[in-house]
């Protein structure tokens, strides 16, 4: 092992070496000069004797270098040298693999951090979340709970939880604050220890009320206490109930769901409404029930144990229990909720990024097969001097991998700032939302291995060009014999590639105006209501303290107080808004059902709790039948507004429905005084569902939301509106925002997959406006000569043209063709996602023939005039 | 006929027979030390120019004898006063000269016998 001291006394071997080898040729020169040579000719036969002397010092050089690492860094070397004489091919073929692998790693940094990344608990491996009957629904109520909690035999404890947003008083100023109402045994099953101070457990509960203790999460006590580690034991004040602060979390911990940060833990004993929360079996306000499989249980075991528990609930409360089929998923996306759709979406979207990759290993792949074909003199004449064909492919793979190592690491750096950027990004202001994307050391291993993958892809393509290449034919024929294919009919694979990455692009460029062209529409698409022109104003009562009959007494002054501004055109009041990310669900009976189970349920529709004049604010036009009036308060019958779908389900139709009753889940029979338009509710991309709107002070609601129609600045009306409610109540917490802001959270999906699908159309369109340049130009250049001759025996300017660039925009129109049929295949899974989403839309066809069109004009607009002003007696002067 | 010993390249053989050349090389300077010049010419007279060695080819061959140490150089002057490197065997050199020797006389040995069937190799 003695290659340390050969490592340094190298340059004195080689140095020897070569001295050597001179003095041993001037030997032999000499001796034969003492022949009687001339010296010129001695030398000559001294060197002819000696053999290749370059190759043979290398040789020499070689038994000196540890074989492998050192022969590759002179590659790399001898690499670098040749891309830095040709900056522009290189910049080029840098950027273009930049740009892959930065949209790659982002979309993959993203699929990571959403998918593959398991939640940031123990054991998150064996975490699951419970879902009920065949929507999967999350929502639970306690007594059911309690029940799967304690006769399961599968969970290493199952516990609950509930998001809740609150107003906390910590002694200066009550802020809104959003966290989780959580079961006792919540950070035992989760198998978190305190950072500071400690957790509540199930020993601390004993019924409602009975647990005012407060969990403080680490990034709040930090921003908020100041890392203050006297925080334990003080004494807050939530919804202006006193708790006792126990613990801080762990810095790690951000509650049970990805992307949701919650900013403490209270227990759920300690609801406002907790006598009839605990108790009561139809009130499902849990939010999700969760837990850890035992370990050795299968989650179809444990599935096969839940049933076992439903099969006994729906027993037992026929009234309340109905569909207790149990399914698990994971929690970090709700489940199902969420789940399918970000995996759906992630996983084309991914797939997209790939083809990016694909496209620009295609355009890079030409590119060094042009490369090749332009260097084949070269190739020739190294081949002609005694290097070996394998010795030359190394030296083109080399290049191929620099450019990939280099454009993966600027793309990998450029995809770490842009993830890191959107990691501290909050879509949604009026919710915790964040999205922790940040990259770990997945991202960057599928980064490096997708940049030497492709690096590999494009390095092949020239290979077997190298490999034909005959010396002889190059040198003696002094032109480049091996691409002279490109020029004929015969389809290369340059051809091939090109099409290839065409068509990709056109997949790319279709799918994006597919899904720009969707949301677009669904901007302008029929709500039920009209967004513009409209303020919301959310407060929640019980945070400010109100609670029985002072709340519809508080709301009706709300309503009569914002009403006084000047500019304000109506105010109606909501329980929730459509669309705003809420929304609650009740069942519904007929007139005849006496059995008022849920599986005897005519129907489940969406809820409204709504003043007379939220219609006229909400923009909501009535089909038929009257509005809703004050007169419609506690004494007098129960009335309802239902929509066009609820009447044609429970009634047949609009006109039937008038004036007819159905039955509430408590019993009462309700008349259907009106009937309105449908609605989007929950979703945009939803079918039509049956919806109530109810006179709320018939159904009381703590939820108040104010839609305020007024043409005024929304940020002067806020101020006024805020400056009116905080005189009736300085401590009243409010959120205003105008309607249109209020669509974020509905909108949300699609305008992520649009702003996705035309960042990767636009790179799509990118590659392929380089691809086709690089092909037009390189034919252009390659037949000079031809075309010159051409015009010099007359040829039109359009013959010349054809002639220079028919190949080219043949394949392009090929490549089009091919992927926008491809295109349209690929958008069908868009419409789940984006809303109106289609691709038999003629504008988007036009569009996408259109985009390739200008792609293809852009791209070879150069070589074009490069071929019109071929100067043709320069061209024939010339050797 | 001559035999051509060519320099290594990936496509043909790197001599006749891979460490002949060096096992000439390593007799040579068993006999006295030689710089590269002086050890072709002393190959090629004593194989009465049978073996046209390319001289060149001679290089690797040395570099690889010298970092196995079987070989030491050493710049000097000769006789002819010219600057030369020359070459020493070590000892180790000489041991495994001795050892090539036995194994390439009985491949000789059994090459003979097969291309001369009958034939006595002793004859």
């Amino acid at each position: 092992m003695d290659w340390i001291p050969n490592f340094f006394r190298r340059r004195k071997l080689y140095d020897d070496l070569s001295e050597e080898m001179r003095l041993h040729i001037e030997e032999r020169a000499e001796q034969l000069m003492g022949g009687g040579m001339s010296r010129k000719e001695a030398e000559r036969h001294a060197r002819m004797a000696f053999g290749n002397r370059a190759v043979l010092e290398e040789h020499s050089r070689e038994v000196w270098q540890w074989p492998r690492l050192e022969s590759i860094w002179a590659d790399v070397r001898i690499a670098a040298r040749n891309l830095r004489r040709s900056p522009g091919f290189t910049i080029a073929a840098v950027v273009t693999l930049a740009l892959a692998i930065g949209a790659n790693a982002v979309v993959f940094g993203v699929l990571n951090a959403l998918i593959l990344r398991p939640l940031n608990v123990p054991d998150a491996q064996s975490l699951y979340t419970v879902e009920r009957g065949d929507y999967k629904e999350q929502a639970t109520s306690y007594p059911d709970y309690l029940d799967l909690r304690d006769r399961n035999r599968s969970f290493d404890g199952l516990t609950a939880y509930i998001l809740t947003q609150v107003s906390l008083d910590t002694g200066k100023n009550p802020s809104e604050v959003w966290g989780y109402e959580v079961t006792g045994n919540y950070f035992d099953a989760m198998k978190i220890q305190p950072y500071l101070g400690r957790f509540f457990h199930v020993a601390d509960e004993h019924g409602p009320n009975s647990a005012p203790y407060l969990v403080l999460t680490y990034a709040y006590w930090h921003s908020h206490f100041q890392d203050d580690r006297g925080v334990v034991g003080r004494v807050v004040h939530v919804n202006k109930h006193p708790y006792t602060v126990l613990g801080v979390t762990p810095p790690e911990f951000r509650g049970t769901l990805l992307f949701f940060y919650p900013d403490f833990f209270v227990p759920m004993v300690n609801r406002e409404d907790g006598p009839s929360f605990l108790s009561n079996r139809g009130q499902r306000n849990i939010f999700m029930v969760l837990g850890h499989v035992k370990a050795g249980v299968t989650p179809a075991q444990a599935i096969a144990d839940l049933n076992s528990i439903g099969a006994y609930l729906e027993k037992s409360y026929p009234k309340d229990d109905a569909y207790m089929t149990y399914s698990l998923a994971r929690p970090s996306l709700i489940g199902d909720m969420l789940g399918p759709a970000v995996k759906r979406f992630m996983t084309g979207l991914m797939l997209l990024a790939g083809l990016i990759l694909l496209a620009a290993c295609a355009n890079l792949g030409s590119l060094f097969a042009a490369r090749a074909a332009d260097r084949s003199r070269e190739v020739a004449l190294r081949l002609a001097l005694g290097s070996t064909r394998r010795r030359i492919l190394r030296a083109v793979f080399t290049e191929a991998m620099l450019i990939s190592l280099v454009g993966g690491v600027l793309g990998l750096l450029g995809s770490v700032v842009l993830l890191r950027q959107l990691s501290a990004w909050q879509p949604i202001p009026k919710y915790p939302m964040h999205v922790p994307l940040y990259p770990d050391a997945n991202v960057y291993l599928v980064a490096l291995f997708l940049a030497l993958a492709s690096g590999f892809l494009f390095g092949a393509v020239p290979v077997r060009q190298i490999l034909r290449t005959n010396p002889y034919e190059v040198v003696k024929g002094g032109s480049t014999g091996i691409i002279a294919g490109n020029t004929g009919h015969r389809i290369t694979l340059r051809d091939i590639l090109v099409v290839v990455q065409i068509a990709i692009c056109a997949v790319l460029v279709t799918s994006s105006l597919v899904a720009v062209r969707g949301l677009a529409r669904s901007m302008h698409a029929n709500f039920g209501f009209q967004p513009e022109n409209a303020m919301l104003v959310d407060t929640t009562l019980g945070m400010a303290g109100y609670s029985g009959d002072r709340v519809p007494a508080m709301q009706r002054r709300m309503i009569d107080t914002v009403q006084t501004i000047p500019g304000v055109k109506t105010v109606g009041f909501v329980s929730e808004i459509p669309l705003g990310g809420g929304g609650s669900t009740a069942d519904v009976f007929t007139e005849q059902t006496t059995d008022l189970r849920t599986s005897n349920a005519a129907a489940n529709v969406q809820v409204f709790k709504i003043s007379p004049e939220y219609f006229h604010a909400a923009g909501t036009s009535l089909l038929a039948g009257r509005g809703l009036s004050w007169q419609d308060d506690g004494n007098s019958p129960r009335v309802a507004i239902v929509n066009a779908q609820f009447a044609r389900r429970i009634f047949g139709s609009v006109d039937n429905a008038l004036g007819k009753y159905y039955k509430a889940e408590d019993g009462a029979s309700v008349q259907v005084v009106g009937v309105a338009e449908d609605g989007k509710y929950s979703q945009l991309t939803e079918k039509p569902r049956p919806a109530m709107f109810l006179p709320f002070l018939q159904s009381p609601t703590g939820m108040t939301t104010l839609v305020v129609r007024s043409e005024r600045d929304p940020q002067q009306l806020a101020t006024a509106i805020r400056n009116k409610l905080r005189g009736m109540d300085d401590g009243l917490p409010m959120f205003i925002q105008t309607w249109t802001q209020g669509l974020d959270i509905a909108l949300f999906p699609s305008r992520v997959a649009t702003v996705a699908l035309g960042v990767l159309g636009l790179m799509g369109a990118m590659l392929s406006l380089t691809g086709i340049f690089g092909m037009a130009a390189y034919a252009v250049s390659k037949r000079l000569r031809e075309l010159g001759i051409r015009m010099a025996l007359g040829a039109k300017r359009n013959q010349v043209l054809r002639a220079a660039l028919g190949r080219s925009l043949r394949l392009l129109a090929i490549g089009s063709a091919a992927g926008l049929l491809l295109g349209i295949l690929a958008s069908r899974v868009l419409a789940f996602i984006v809303y109106t989403a289609t691709p038999r839309d003629p504008l988007v066809l036009g569009g996408v023939v259109l985009a390739m069109l200008l792609l293809g004009l852009l791209a070879t607009w150069i070589p074009a005039q490069r071929a019109l002003s071929i100067d043709p007696m320069m061209l024939l002067r010339e050797d | 006929m001559p035999v051509v010993t060519r320099p290594m390249t990936e496509a043909t053989a790197r001599d006749l027979f891979p460490g002949a050349l060096e096992m000439m090389i390593l007799e040579s300077l068993r006999r006295q030390p030689a710089h590269g010049y002086a050890l072709v010419q002393h190959i090629q007279q004593r194989s009465n120019n049978l073996l046209q060695v390319e001289e060149g080819s001679l290089y690797p061959a040395l570099q690889r004898l010298l970092k196995a140490k079987l070989v030491k150089a050493e710049w000097g002057v000769s006789s002819t006063n010219r600057r030369v490197r020359t070459y020493q065997i070590t000892a180790s050199g000489l041991r495994h000269l001795e050892q090539q020797i036995s194994s390439f006389g009985r491949m000789f040995e059994g090459i003979a016998l097969v291309l001369n069937p009958g034939k006595s190799p002793a004859s």
